[in-house]
């Protein structure tokens, strides 16, 4: 067995928190440059390279690149010849995600009660996703995402004979309705089977790859998508979409659940490996 | 066109104010979102007349900073309470997304992009709590504001950039 301290476990979560909010990860950059060069609205231009200019001013000023610092979703792959030792996994993250949150300066948005509305300004708990893999390696994904685009996803329970055009339909449906409320231009996360928990989960953990339309279906959905003419922030233009990103997992011969997490420009992501 | 725009505001400066101009603000603005605007609309803190209200709460202030990065908040989010606080004097909401209208009669309803939090932090000079200290980042602020660029998403005339 190889041991990993919780101690170095906390600090490597404290520093992908503070990078994911600050830096924008090349591929985001990249996909946003790219949407520039294509769009043809004047506004959706100025808007466009608002982003690109603010993500330069947060990584030199240490700023957050959106007020808004997420809850933060921590993926973690443990190989099975990994010990955890000096404390539990749980524990360690929670203490780097707490850390990351002080020293980075970044807002704490976690309520402790979604109904009493209290916020102990530490953005704990962290929203972990454990995986168990061979190896002797850990890998950690700190995902930092807003509310507001993820206030605009949607899941829906189809029938196993539904077919491809109409799961597309409602995949675009949702952009058409609330896409202009999640910052675009967007990254669709579309988790499709599993089960009625699962479903939201792949689409979560689809935005985690590099950005980038690759299958056949994935881009025509990106060329749709993007036909809506909703444009930065909803303010019309061609870049509704960055990519379209789609997991797929096997499901119950009676269900066919679908589920839509969008995911806005400030796409923050940052993953290393002990 | 770019407009200049003096917060607090006269009927008169919002009567100018045509969808799609590009506005740049200058003065003092209130800041305040959801927990804010829920306590607001019980019993008014402060004076809102001609008053600008962003939808914003920023992250914290760091070191050798008049404040963290601040951008705005969706704004269908406040419609609730936004005819009553309309009725009490202000005069222009500032956030994102979509909005009706109807909800914002009487009003301009400005829109800035989302997530160009760091950015939007350089125009503004100075912050100060106005209310709600408990509530943390999400309290009612007040900031002073130079060029802070804004867009007419909905004009006086309910006339709106958003099909």
């Amino acid at each position: 067995m190889r041991q990993i301290s919780a101690k170095k476990i906390a600090e490597a979560v404290k520093t992908l928190c503070i990078q994911a909010n600050t830096e924008l990860s090349l591929d985001v950059e990249n996909a946003l440059k790219q949407a520039l060069r294509q769009e043809s609205s004047k506004t959706g231009q100025e808007i466009l390279q608002q982003i690109l200019q603010n993500a330069k001013i947060a990584k030199r000023e240490k700023l957050p690149l959106c007020q808004d610092c997420g809850l933060a979703f921590v993926f973690v792959e443990i190989g099975q010849e990994v010990k955890i030792s000096g404390g539990s996994l749980q524990k360690a993250i929670n203490d780097g995600v707490k850390q990351g949150y002080k020293e980075g300066f970044l807002r704490k948005s976690t309520t402790s009660d979604p109904l009493t509305r209290e916020n102990p300004g530490t953005n704990l708990p962290a929203m972990v996703h454990t995986e168990i893999v061979p190896g002797n390696k850990l890998k950690i994904t700190v995902m930092t995402k807003g509310g507001g685009a993820e206030n605009c996803s949607a899941i829906k329970m189809f029938k196993p004979t539904s077919t491809q055009k109409e799961i597309e339909a409602f995949i675009i449906e949702t952009v058409k309705n609330n896409g202009a409320n999640g910052c675009p231009p967007l990254i669709i996360g579309v988790g499709i089977g599993g089960s009625f928990d699962q479903a939201p989960l792949l689409a979560k953990k689809s935005l985690l790859r590099k950005i980038g339309s690759v299958s056949k279906w994935e881009k025509e959905l990106l060329s749709k998508i993007n036909k809506l003419k909703i444009g930065p922030m909803g303010l019309g233009g061609k870049a509704t979409v960055l990519a379209v990103h789609i997991k797929k997992s096997p499901c119950h011969i009676s269900s066919l659940p679908v589920a839509v997490n969008i995911e806005c420009h400030a796409h923050r992501v940052k993953s290393t490996i002990i | 066109m770019h407009i200049e725009l003096k917060a607090p505001l006269s009927e008169k400066e919002l009567k100018k104010l045509k969808v799609g101009d590009k506005v740049f603000i200058r003065g003092k603005i209130l800041v305040a979102r959801d927990l804010a605007h829920q306590k607001m609309v019980k019993k008014i803190p402060v004076d809102l007349n001609g008053s600008v209200v962003y939808y914003a709460s920023p992250t914290p202030q760091p070191p050798h900073h008049i404040i963290g990065s601040i951008g705005p908040t969706t704004a269908t989010r406040m419609d609730a309470f936004t005819p009553a606080l309309i009725k009490k004097g202000v005069k222009v909401t500032i956030g994102k997304g979509k909005r009706s209208p109807e909800v914002v009669k009487g009003s301009v309803y400005l829109v800035v992009p989302g997530g160009v939090a760091a950015l939007l932090s350089k125009s503004i000079i100075s912050s100060r709590i106005l209310a709600y200290p408990e509530l943390g980042s999400e309290a009612l602020q007040e900031i002073e504001v130079i060029d802070f660029p804004a867009i007419v998403a909905i004009d006086i005339k309910g006339r709106s950039l958003f099909k």
